[in-house]
């Protein structure tokens, strides 16, 4: 038991939560922006996995894997493109478009692996994000630390994180997309572009997803096949869970990402928790939210439905 | 002469597809005025609206604003126009702010940030004006249908409108709330605004209007100054003809108790109660008419004796044929006798994309099938007997109902309903979008169903129409059951009198 | 009438046009990776519906797509979005597994095989019911919870599988008993010598049938119909909503469970960890393609089980992602194309 605890409640752990936590939150920021604006998109999955694999091409053509953030993000927003296309220009349903653009998603990345790598299960290596050294020394317990606090993508996200919640609730953009999220057509008689705020809340979507699964690629410096593995999933059940608010739903991320964080602490220790019981966590949790045994958890009314203008 | 009237309309014609839903539509507003436009359900008021606002284009026709002809009408146009307009179904966000609310599409923001304490100050100023009394801060969810509807009005104010238009604006409202609401409208017009009322009601019409435009069959028929007219001359105007306020009937042959209700209370929500110890009960070979302003309760009413809102039933009993069937389930009601004529028919009524022939069979599926299968010959056999008896229109049981008019909707209710075995009859807005023709039919086949000893409870918005068929009247008045009156012994005004909780 | 030919017509046509397109974008693809469209559709071609050990193979991918998009297309008809089929059939497959291995060896056949189609259905029916249960009594959407179930029961099964039930060194339980093992085609048709169909493929058109019976012949389906068009008339007309709401998500849920019986029972006869990838989803591409009826759903599943044995046979030229992206571009464009078409009629209509 205190072997447990101590290596629950040390640095290396806390590492750990974030490294894995990093990816939820940015895939559920962006379902925030989308869901808040009317439009479900369970095709986060796809886009964070188009994401990440435009990262590692990014980078290993350019060397950079800043150009490989770059291409993650205009590979997610091309992704969410498609998605809002299918679901704002032709009002099509938008659970089938999100299941048949995680389809594509994972057909388009093996192809492609196939054709710039000549192989079907992975990537070459690339470079990661640069880490900087913040705090100077060698001691383990120093580094593990600088990890965390110099990394510029741990940071970028927490500011993401404020940003969202700043944009949603303290600005004018942030009240129309709420506004056009609960009750479009009020907002179309006060004149808000309902469906121009809705693709730009998608294709932001796109942008952070893409961050997220640029950021599982480069932290493993490469690319492999299905690797966003029902994260995209993760962070939805994470935006339902923190009652769509950004700083809720990266919380519910932090909370997803501790289970799955004490599951590999425990297994290196060798517990008798299996470990499946703790991947089920964030969904077991998902439908008990959702049955309203934790506080209400309302969806935006407008959710799912496409916008008919008069 | 243009120039005395705020709004000129000449000629519009609007078409969809081939339906023509205004012509030779001439209206005239003048600044400072209450203008009610009145006409029945489907008279062409809510196009005529629409396009007033820019929400539609005329095919043909011209439109002037203070004198100045418009051409490519849109909301935009409206809004720079200073027209503003409040839906009937309120354009509300529930778990925004008031604030919230009223600004969205005008932010006015110095930069990006909301800056709603401005906001919060002006729309304070604006409610203190105008005697509005709301708070700026509190949520939509958290406000009643009256203030939801006075924060429609600070929306349109807070943009500068001028004329205000105003759809059914008093449908949603108690009849305390409307009350209010002509004292908001009044110091709306003292301050020189110019309000359009769009409505069907009458007896308001007459009280709160300068003038009246009376539209029929998607024309205006005339405009008149509301003080040199009667009621009775505008209703001849919007139906086009005498109406008949008195249906031919018999007296009634009571028999033995049919119903009963005792002491039925429903929630609303949390605090308050939809219905209020209500108690009554019908006999056989009488008509009850429920009057009273939609929304004083008769929705609930009917799904408690029809079982559709179990979860909200706070107390009471319900009493069919001497067995309490409070906890039965509206399948058991259905079978010992209860015939329903739905109030929305699209909504509970019928399933829209079925045809003809499923619809007919819609709740009587297990007297139509053995083993657990259809039997399709029976089906067709009694659709075909149905649609001829019954008049139903195309006669074709192949036919989506989607695509029939209003009266054949209904009358394939009624043709079902009257296909039971029943012993009691629950009408609720039987002719609410049906033609005259439709309308005697339905009023004939209600009547025929109370001569043949059956009990009836009618619920209908139209005061005329519970008159005309009740033997007596329960007026419901916020859940409440104010009186129970003979038909005979009263009359339209000492109804409307007690419709508005006013006690004699 | 006229109205309703037309929209038969366009209702057909539909499909066919976004195949048209979805066939123009794998052309780029293929163009892409300098190989010629006409070579690898030549191939694809020869490869499954232009010989017989090619058509044996189609079937077998079909047999279990048939009954995956039946699943899908039934929920779909009382109004419910079954997106948790995935979810089902896995555990179904698992149940029907674990009876075809622990029966008694000398369990006769007819026998063997319904206890382990019965399994397998009851299986999918309990993972249906729960997301069902949900939705009728507390009102939470079926499409979030089915997603998490999904997500739940392979966790929970997988841990079944490796703490109790694997064979050592594998990821599968061990084999089912002879008896439990179906006939395979080649045996009434020996063209089809060395294809994995089998007699389970008369089950998915059975069931098909069924439904078809069940939806449009009995009460129960007319009322099911009903909830799924206006669940609001229904309950007026005494329907007991929730209740059918709760079954239509749970026989779903069991077509979804004996989805595995073709794989199981007919194929490797284990149950093997992952061996569904992705299927359940395709059942919703399956069910979208075939609007939601039985004969539509077989004409769509077989268009799917040759593109996925296509991929196979194209491999050589090109890579068998292709039919992947392919078949996920018809869905895009399907999905697409039918709103706009519904649009359109609608407004003709208006």
């Amino acid at each position: 038991m205190w072997e447990f605890l101590t290596n629950v409640f040390s640095i290396v752990f806390l590492a750990q939560l974030i490294r894995i936590s990093i990816p939820y939150i940015l895939a559920a920021m962006g379902g925030v922006f989308s869901e808040r604006s009317g439009v479900t998109n369970i095709a986060l999955e796809g886009i964070m996995l188009n994401g990440a694999f435009a990262a590692i091409l990014g980078t290993y053509f350019t060397g950079s894997p800043l150009f490989g953030l770059f291409s993650a993000v205009i590979c997610g927003m091309l992704t969410a493109l498609v998605h809002a296309i299918i679901s704002i220009r032709f009002k099509a349903d938008q659970i089938i478009s999100g299941v048949a653009i995680n389809l594509l998603s994972v057909g388009l990345t093996k192809f492609f692996l196939k054709i710039f790598f000549d192989s079907s299960s992975n990537s070459a290596r690339v470079e990661g994000i640069k880490i900087f050294k913040i705090i100077p020394g060698n001691l383990q317990i120093i580094e593990t630390i600088n990890q965390i606090i110099g990394n510029p993508f741990i940071i970028f996200t927490a500011i993401i994180v404020v940003l969202s919640h700043y944009v949603i609730f303290k600005t004018v953009f942030g009240l129309r997309l709420r506004a056009v999220g609960e009750h479009p057509e009020a907002a179309d008689t006060l004149g808000v572009k309902v469906n121009r705020i809705r693709y730009v809340c998608v294709l932001l979507s796109g942008c952070f997803a893409g961050l997220g699964g640029a950021w599982l690629a480069l932290d493993q410096h490469q690319f492999t096949d299905g690797m966003s593995n029902g994260r995209g999933f993760i962070a939805i059940a994470a935006v339902i869970f923190g009652k769509w608010s950004p700083v809720g739903a990266a919380a519910a991320c932090l909370l997803f990402g501790c289970a799955e964080a004490i599951q590999i602490t425990l297994q290196s220790v060798g517990s008798g928790i299996p470990s499946q019981f703790i991947q089920m966590l964030p969904y077991v949790l998902t439908i008990i939210a959702l049955a309203g045994f934790i506080g209400k958890s309302t969806s935006p009314s407008a959710i799912g439905k496409p916008y008919e203008c008069e | 002469m243009t120039e005395s009237y705020v709004i000129e309309f000449k000629n519009i014609l609007k078409r969809f597809g081939k339906v023509v839903a205004n012509k030779n539509v001439n209206l005239s507003i003048k600044k400072g005025e209450v203008h009610a436009i009145v006409g029945e359900n489907g008279a062409g008021k809510s196009t005529l609206m629409k396009t007033l606002y820019g929400l539609y284009q005329p095919d043909e026709g011209e439109i002037f604003i203070n004198g100045e002809k418009i051409e490519n009408h849109s909301p935009n146009n409206a809004i720079k126009h200073r027209i503003g307009m409040v839906h009937q179904h309120f354009m509300l966000a529930k778990p925004l702010t008031v604030s919230e609310n009223v600004i969205l599409g005008m932010e006015n923001a110095s930069g990006i940030r909301l800056n709603l304490k401005e906001a919060d100050s002006r729309i304070k100023k604006l409610s203190d004006e105008f005697n509005l009394s709301i708070d700026p801060r509190k949520k939509i969810e958290d406000l009643s249908v009256g203030e939801n509807q006075r924060v429609e009005i600070i929306k349109v104010l807070y943009r500068g409108a001028e004329i205000l238009i105003l759809d059914e604006p008093t449908a949603v409202l108690t009849p305390q709330e409307v009350k209010e609401f002509f004292k908001v409208i009044k110091s709306l017009v003292a301050q020189g605004k110019t309000v359009i009322i769009i409505t069907h009601k009458l007896d308001e019409v007459m009280e709160i209007s300068d003038r009246i435009t009376v539209m029929r069959q998607g024309e205006t028929v005339g405009s008149l100054a509301s003080k040199n007219t009667t009621p009775q001359e505008i209703a001849k105007m919007m139906v086009g003809r005498e109406v008949l306020l008195r249906v031919e009937k018999n007296d009634a042959v009571k028999g033995e108790e049919v119903i009963s209700v005792r002491n039925l209370s429903v929630r609303k929500n949390k605090e308050t109660l939809a219905l209020d110890s209500v108690s009554f009960q019908i006999c056989a070979g009488e008509i009850l008419g429920i009057a009273g302003v939609e929304g004083n309760g008769q929705t609930e009413l009917i799904e408690s004796i029809m079982n559709l809102n179990s979860d909200k039933i706070a107390s009471g009993e319900i009493k069919f044929l001497n067995a309490d069937i409070t906890s039965v389930s509206t399948f058991e009601r259905l079978e010992r006798g209860i015939s329903h004529i739905p109030e929305d028919r699209h909504k509970r009524g019928l399933v829209l994309e079925y045809s003809i022939s499923d619809n007919l069979i819609l709740g009587q599926q297990h007297l139509f099938s053995s083993n657990g299968f259809l039997k399709q010959n029976a089906i067709n056999r009694h659709s075909d007997e149905r649609i001829s008896s019954f008049d139903i229109r195309p006669a074709d049981k192949k036919v989506a109902s989607k695509g029939l008019s209003g009266g054949n909707q209904q009358k394939v209710i009624i043709a079902r309903e009257f296909n039971r075995d029943f012993k009691l009859l629950i009408a609720a807005q039987p002719t609410r979008g049906v033609d005259i023709g439709a309308i005697e039919f339905i009023h004939k086949q209600i009547l025929k169903a109370r001569d043949n000893n059956k009990a009836c409870l009618l619920i209908s918005a139209e005061l005329s129409e519970i008159l005309s068929l009740s033997d007596r009247i329960a007026v419901l008045y916020k859940g409440k059951i104010v009186k129970i009156l003979d038909s005979k012994k009263t009359s339209e005004d000492e109804l409307g009198m007690l419709m508005t909780g006013a006690e004699k | 009438m006229n109205d309703g030919k037309k929209k038969l017509l366009i209702e057909i046509l539909t499909p066919i046009f976004a195949v048209a397109l979805a066939l123009l974008v794998s052309d780029i693809l293929i163009l892409l990776y300098k190989e010629s469209p006409l070579k690898v559709y030549k191939i694809l071609l020869e490869g499954t519906i232009f010989n017989p050990y090619g058509i044996g193979q189609v079937i077998f991918k079909t047999t279990p797509l048939i009954l995956v998009g039946l699943s899908v297309a039934f929920a779909f008809r009382t109004g419910l979005f079954n997106i948790g089929a995935e979810g089902q059939l896995y555990l179904g497959a698992f149940a029907a597994a674990l009876t075809g291995a622990y029966l008694p060896a000398g369990t006769p056949f007819i026998i063997t095989v319904i206890l382990c189609i019965l399994s397998g259905f009851l299986a999918g029916f309990i993972a249906g019911f729960i997301p069902g249960i949900l939705k009728a009594k507390l009102g939470s959407h079926e499409v979030i919870n089915t997603i998490m179930l999904n997500f739940i029961i392979m966790a929970l099964v997988n841990y079944l599988v490796v703490t109790y039930f694997k064979v050592p060194e594998t990821l599968h339980t061990k084999d089912i008993i002879e008896n439990a093992k179906l006939t395979r085609l080649y045996e009434y048709f020996p063209v089809f010598k060395g294809s994995a169909s089998n007699i389970s493929f008369f089950l998915s058109l059975l069931a098909c049938l069924a439904v078809y019976i069940v939806l449009w012949k009995t009460k129960f389906g007319y009322e099911l119909r009903a909830v799924g068009f206006n669940p609001s008339a229904a309950e007026t007309a005494g329907v007991n909503v929730k209740k059918l709401i709760t079954l239509s998500m749970a026989i779903s849920g069991g077509l979804a469970g004996i989805v595995g019986i073709n794989f199981v029972l007919g194929y490797k006869y284990y149950f093997e960890e992952g061996f569904s990838s992705g299927l359940g989803f395709m059942g919703i591409a399956v069910a979208l393609l075939g609007k939601n009826h039985p004969g539509g759903v077989i004409a769509a599943a077989l268009l799917f089980g040759i593109l996925s044995q296509g991929g196979l046979v194209i491999n050589s030229v090109v890579p068998k992602e292709l039919v992947d992206i392919l078949q996920a571009v018809v869905i895009i464009f399907v999905v697409a194309a039918s709103s706009e078409v519904r649009r359109l009629l609608f407004k003709s209509a208006k």
